[in-house]
């Protein structure tokens, strides 16, 4: 692990990309002990607009709590798409939801996308699991922490009745995401 | 093993306040303050405490006096225009010498600000707002860890020198989360305020016999005493004496023993050219620009008061002495660079990093700052 790693999480208020790095950070920081320091940028709105949340993950104490160069950016909206790709680093990563993103944008970076709240609604029945899917899908991407590491942090956040429900969307999301790099 | 978890700095703040035995919170929620009223709405009935959401501002930190002359460790939390209304009742404090604690999550102003936008300019509100001449305390923690002892601590410094303690916190720090290490009950220390010994019929409120913290009764308890906002005799029933005025004016600030309140953390400090003076998350910004400019051959380092108030003069005095510069990056337009320019006397040059578009200072801006001193200097 390299000493400074920067996740981005960001869509619309609303689509639960805080909490995907709340639970990222959990992983981090509680099931594997090393150091993540967890933020977002917020508006007075509670739902809609361009919304981020960034987790810095190190193995050392984190100094500057927020992003400097992105490793890696998920954007969920076409908006925040725009906003927020342009931090990437040289080399780094961008996963969308090809559904709503249709014009990612342009960088010396990876290009990943699926319709992620689409497979969370057509094949789990529910959207509003598409951001622990795409919690998946990130670590899938960046094995920042192991896959059980990100379950268990997953579990430990659901209510008792939903637990089954992230599981699934957690490992649907990491699969998902590991099928479509061997693809490529 | 010890509890450990992934908190924001306002939970870990009111977490501490239970920890440090606060058993009263009065507030007016207000971003970006609201967490620590959420988490002792809840928390603080559970153990037999009062939680109370009064009709403004004004009326919380009215109620956090009157609980505090009671008997209970009390605490408001609160943002800068909170803070601007609080004003009268913080000299009230500071004068009948009631100890209270009280939170500002700073934002922007003046008036009502950028409510969810990270800021530092509270800095002299905070130590000048209310009018008179008045002691100031003000501790500055910058991680969620941080947060949580120097909550207790405030708590301590308010019940040993019976003075409002502000805790000053950004929206940052506030919110961020990070892994926390719960303290175990006694690992941390905590203090209570003294209480008379006399026989009640002797009890004078401010005995100066005593020292210069004299013992504080609890309203409601066989001791009867007399408050008020007006210049005090010990006994304190008003007085316009000049003799007691002046003792009692001059015993408020001396209370304060500054050497025991102060508390630096000192980074890379030692053969530091390029001195940065920094609180709260600017301090985070500041630590990553000098590991940066280590990397780099520049031998920077870092002063960090994490009691703000009263200000570490003579430290900052003392590492000017062998600086090149001294920098100060801080999240206003112009505040504490006052407090370190008259610390500093001109021993070197002092140069300023504003910040108020509702950004944090970046590491980045630091660097730049310190590469161009660096080839004007």
């Amino acid at each position: 692990m390299a000493q400074r790693y920067e996740i981005r999480f960001s869509g619309s208020g609303g689509q639960g990309l805080i909490t995907a790095g709340i639970i990222l950070a959990e992983a981090v920081a509680i099931v594997e002990g090393r150091h993540a320091a967890q933020s977002q940028s917020y508006g007075p709105e509670a739902r809609g607009g361009a919304s981020k949340s960034e987790v810095i993950i190190s193995d050392e104490p984190i100094d500057y709590p927020k992003a400097t160069k992105v490793n890696v950016c998920l954007a969920m909206t076409q908006e925040a798409a725009d906003k927020y790709a342009g931090d990437i680093v040289s080399g780094g990563i961008l996963l969308t939801d090809s559904d709503l993103v249709k014009n990612p944008p342009a960088g010396d970076f990876k290009h990943y996308q699926f319709p992620i709240i689409r497979t969370a609604k057509e094949q789990l029945g529910r959207e509003i699991v598409a951001n622990v899917l795409a919690l998946g899908a990130i670590i899938a991407l960046t094995e920042v922490v192991t896959r059980d590491s990100g379950e268990q942090a997953v579990l430990k956040r659901a209510p008792a009745a939903f637990k089954e429900l992230n599981q699934k969307a957690y490992a649907l999301g990491y699969e998902t995401m590991k099928a479509l790099m061997s693809a490529n | 093993m010890k509890k450990v978890a992934l908190i924001q700095g306002n939970e870990a703040c009111a977490q501490a306040a239970i920890y440090a035995g606060c058993r009263f919170f009065a507030g007016y929620p207000i971003t970006p303050s609201s967490e620590i009223a959420e988490v002792l709405s809840r928390k603080l009935p559970e153990i037999g405490g009062t939680f109370i959401q009064m009709e403004d501002e004004i009326g919380a930190m009215a109620a956090v006096i009157g609980a505090s002359l009671c008997g209970l460790k009390a605490m408001d939390a609160t943002s800068g225009p909170g803070l601007s209304l609080k004003q009268e009742l913080i000299g009230y404090a500071c004068m009948a010498e009631i100890p209270c604690v009280l939170v500002n999550v700073m934002r922007g102003g003046p008036s009502t600000g950028m409510p969810t936008g990270p800021s530092q300019s509270d800095i002299m509100a905070t130590r000048w707002g209310t009018h008179g001449d008045h002691a100031t305390i003000a501790v500055a923690p910058a991680s969620c860890q941080e947060i949580f002892s120097e909550t207790v601590r405030a708590f301590n410094l308010a019940e040993t020198y019976r003075l409002p303690v502000h805790i000053l916190m950004d929206e940052i720090i506030a919110h961020m989360r990070e892994k926390i290490v719960f303290p175990e009950e006694g690992e941390l220390e905590v203090l209570n305020r003294a209480e008379p010994t006399v026989p009640p019929a002797a009890y004078k409120p401010f005995d100066a016999s005593f020292g210069d913290v004299p013992p504080l009764a609890a309203m409601g308890s066989n001791y009867r005493y007399h408050v008020t906002g007006l210049n005090k005799a010990e006994d304190g029933f008003p007085t316009t004496k000049a003799a007691l005025v002046d003792a009692e004016e001059r015993r408020q600030l001396r209370k304060v023993d500054v050497a025991a309140v102060a508390k630096n953390e000192e980074y890379l400090l030692d053969d530091a050219e390029f001195v940065i003076v920094s609180f709260g998350v600017v301090s985070r910004s500041a630590r990553f620009a000098i590991n940066q400019l280590r990397n780099r051959g520049i031998r920077a380092g870092m002063l960090r008061p994490i009691t703000l108030w009263p200000f570490p003069a003579q430290r900052v005095a003392e590492v000017a002495k062998n600086a090149r510069a001294v920098i100060v990056p801080e999240m206003n337009l112009g505040q504490m660079i006052g407090e370190v320019e008259r610390a500093v006397c001109g021993a070197c040059p002092t140069r300023s990093i504003l910040r108020v578009d509702g950004e944090p200072i970046t590491p980045q801006q630091i660097i730049d700052e310190v590469e161009e001193v660096q080839h004007v200097l």
